[in-house]
């Protein structure tokens, strides 16, 4: 009897654990990635076409970049609003040095050098001077859009280097993959590793899970938030690389209200904004689920503005999703619990 | 007097009085009363939406969609007003409130009831409102000669010599100061934003409250979009672009922490005054208005590495008066 009864709950509890890898966020958003696909294809028969779906990467690939270290500051606990600001910063520079007549070569270094002294200025700040982050990004962010302003009012650098064009136009060799298709890729895996692979990564989830807990553990928190700001300012530089090169122009308005689009596909792929939790794999779907399903609407003629209600609704809906299928399950849970009264569910009882 | 000094309103204001001597002294009529009342004028707005910015801010929160309910609002009733000129004007004012209302329970309900944390709601109702001003207007601007005469002098009519704008302000202020301050649910918005668990303990809904800063914000946005498309005479798709980051800077100014908690009236509304005055006074010494947001952006950052080496200047104070 007793056998037979363990032998029940550890059914009940495999069970219970197969429906919670069901319910991971990655397998909802996957699922609803899949919907989009099969809904697109089936209102457009542009949409299901190779070299389509290559080429509408171009559009979100530099937002997509910058994702990537905010995954990591929002991990922290923090939250970084002036990355479009870092872009046009960056955006500027670079356009200055090649209105100088400065090679390929130099304007890239001064856009990633650029991204990397705004990150850092944000991250000492923060860490240094001790103000929350959302008060010093919002600060910065008109700082560094304002200059661009100021420096360009209502011009426009068009001068660039010939080979510049190849970073944000360009694609492998002769085949029809972009560049910036290959790059992202690239850094996706990297990042995923430095986040869930080295004890750097480690350190971030420990540092957003609880700070105080983090420093008596040994960990250098402030030094690991400062080097996470100046990261994700370096990527941004490298996004202005990419959309600089791929627009040809830098005007102070380039890239503007990125911050809040590149914030809504992390918290979407499922980074909790309170910190502490999240992983590379969930913000990479939510970032083609975003991308195709902008680019499925655009086909069928939606307006980008209606395309934002709906997006602005995927990511309320998707939040809640989660909190719903656990409430039902518990509440199912506590039902069977109740009709046979010897029997204690896993989960509960946990 | 010393617990005057020390108060973060009082450091604020003594900053406002240096910037205006130092404008002053590059342009001698700035601070001609006309041109202080101009600014208080313009600064309006920026200081009804602030000071709701502030409550859901104390509450612990953050309302992303201000600047968008600003722009649905103001496009409804400036559409309204276009297509039904027939409509009285009190009448377009409490549909612009209830606009507002209805706007600002909506993130109240998503964040209190469905639970989803306050800056996701925001942030997503960011882009829906926005895109409802598209769906509304088609991408069409109403443009002043499609306004009436009575709508467009509602900012501008005065009561007792103050523009009615005004007059608004002073009344969302007052109201507001002594709702905070003096009222019980007032106490409880600090209660929430100050510690939850305690205030939960204490017997105080943290749905009820997250509810109403939401709302209560939405209900000055809604006034606040009626009184931005009538001023500026024009409703458009980006009414308002951006305007979230200045409500949610003048209150960092203003010294409300953004961790929740603290935060007073007096504060935001010095904070919005900092932010109008660095405006008025680019106009004023003939800078380019290009270089108005890079100006914002700095005063913003001394602004708050000011704010912050001071508090922790009384802290280090206060923990060496103690005895050991």
């Amino acid at each position: 009897m007793k056998k037979q009864n363990r032998l029940r709950t550890s059914y009940t509890s495999m069970m219970a654990r197969v429906a919670a890898l069901l319910m991971t966020w990655e397998v909802i958003l996957f699922l609803i990635f899949v919907v989009v696909i099969i809904v697109n294809s089936y209102l457009s028969p542009y949409f299901l076409d190779l070299f389509n779906i290559l080429d509408t990467t171009f559009n979100f690939m530099e937002k997509a970049i910058v994702a990537l270290p905010m995954i990591l500051v929002i991990i922290c606990g923090d939250i970084d609003i002036s990355v479009a600001g870092i872009i046009a910063l960056s955006s500027l520079l670079m356009g200055m040095v090649s209105a100088a007549g400065a090679p390929t070569g130099v304007v890239v270094l001064v856009g990633l050098g650029t991204g990397l002294s705004a990150g850092a200025l944000n991250g000492f700040l923060i860490t240094r001077v001790g103000i929350p982050a959302i008060a010093v990004t919002i600060g910065s962010m008109s700082l560094f859009r304002g200059i661009s302003y100021a420096v360009l009012g209502d011009q426009a650098y068009t001068k660039y280097p010939e080979s510049f064009a190849f970073f944000g136009q360009g694609y492998i060799g002769n085949t029809i993959i972009p560049f910036e298709l290959v790059l992202f890729i690239v850094l996706a895996i990297v990042f995923g590793l430095l986040l869930h692979r080295t004890t750097f990564g480690r350190k971030v989830y420990a540092i957003g899970n609880n700070p105080i807990s983090a420093r008596f553990s040994g960990v250098r928190v402030n030094r690991i938030r400062w080097g996470v700001f100046s990261l994700t300012g370096t990527m941004s530089g490298l996004a202005a690389i990419l959309l600089t090169s791929r627009i040809g122009s830098t005007r102070p308005n380039i890239a503007s209200g990125w911050e809040l689009e590149i914030i809504t596909t992390v918290v979407l792929g499922g980074v909790a904004i309170s910190g502490g939790k999240g992983n590379i794999l969930g913000v990479i779907i939510g970032i083609f689920l975003i991308g195709f399903l902008k680019f499925g609407m655009g086909l069928i003629n939606v307006p980008g503005k209606v395309m934002n209600i709906v997006i602005g609704f995927l990511l309320i809906f998707a939040i809640m999703l989660p909190g719903y299928i656990r409430a039902l399950r518990d509440r199912s849970l506590l039902k069977r619990q109740r009709e046979k009264p010897g029997k204690t569910s896993p989960r509960l009882a946990g | 007097m010393r617990e005057l000094l020390r108060r973060r309103e009082f450091s604020l204001l003594i900053l406002i009085l240096l910037l205006m001597l130092a404008v002053s002294l590059r342009a001698p009529n700035f601070p001609q009363p006309a041109n202080l009342y101009d600014i208080a004028d313009d600064t309006a707005i920026l200081i009804m939406v602030a000071i709701g910015q502030m409550m859901v801010i104390i509450t612990g929160g953050i309302d992303l969609s201000v600047a968008s309910g600003i722009a649905l609002t103001g496009m409804s009733v400036g559409m309204l007003n276009q297509y039904f000129p027939g409509i009285p004007l009190f009448v377009i004012i409490l549909i612009s409130l209830a606009i507002g209302f209805v706007l600002g329970s909506f993130n109240g309900i998503l964040v209190s009831i469905a639970g989803i944390p306050p800056i996701i709601t925001t942030l997503g109702t960011m882009s829906i409102y926005r895109g409802f001003v598209f769906v509304l207007s088609k991408g069409e601007w109403v443009s002043a000669h499609e306004m009436t005469e009575t709508f467009r002098e509602l900012p501008r009519g005065s009561m007792f010599g103050v523009t009615n704008l005004l007059l608004a302000a002073l009344l969302v202020v007052l109201i507001s100061a002594i709702f905070l301050r003096l009222s019980r649910t007032g106490r409880e918005i600090y209660g929430v934003g100050g510690n939850k668990i305690a205030a939960q303990y204490v017997g105080i809904s943290l749905k009820k409250i997250n509810y109403l800063a939401f709302t209560l914000s939405g209900v000055i946005v809604g006034l606040s979009g009626l009184f931005w498309v009538s001023r500026y005479a024009s409703a458009q798709n980006e009414t308002a672009f951006g305007f979230e980051l200045q409500t949610i800077a003048a209150c960092v100014i203003g010294g409300v922490s953004i961790m929740g908690g603290t935060g007073t009236v007096l504060g935001v509304v010095l904070g919005a005054m900092f932010l109008g005055i660095v405006n008025n006074a680019l106009t004023v010494i003939n800078l380019s208005p290009f270089y108005q947001m890079a100006i914002q952006g700095f005063v913003i950052l001394v602004a708050i590495v000011a704010n912050t080496l001071v508090d922790r200047r009384n802290q280090l104070a206060m923990l060496r008066k103690r005895e050991l």
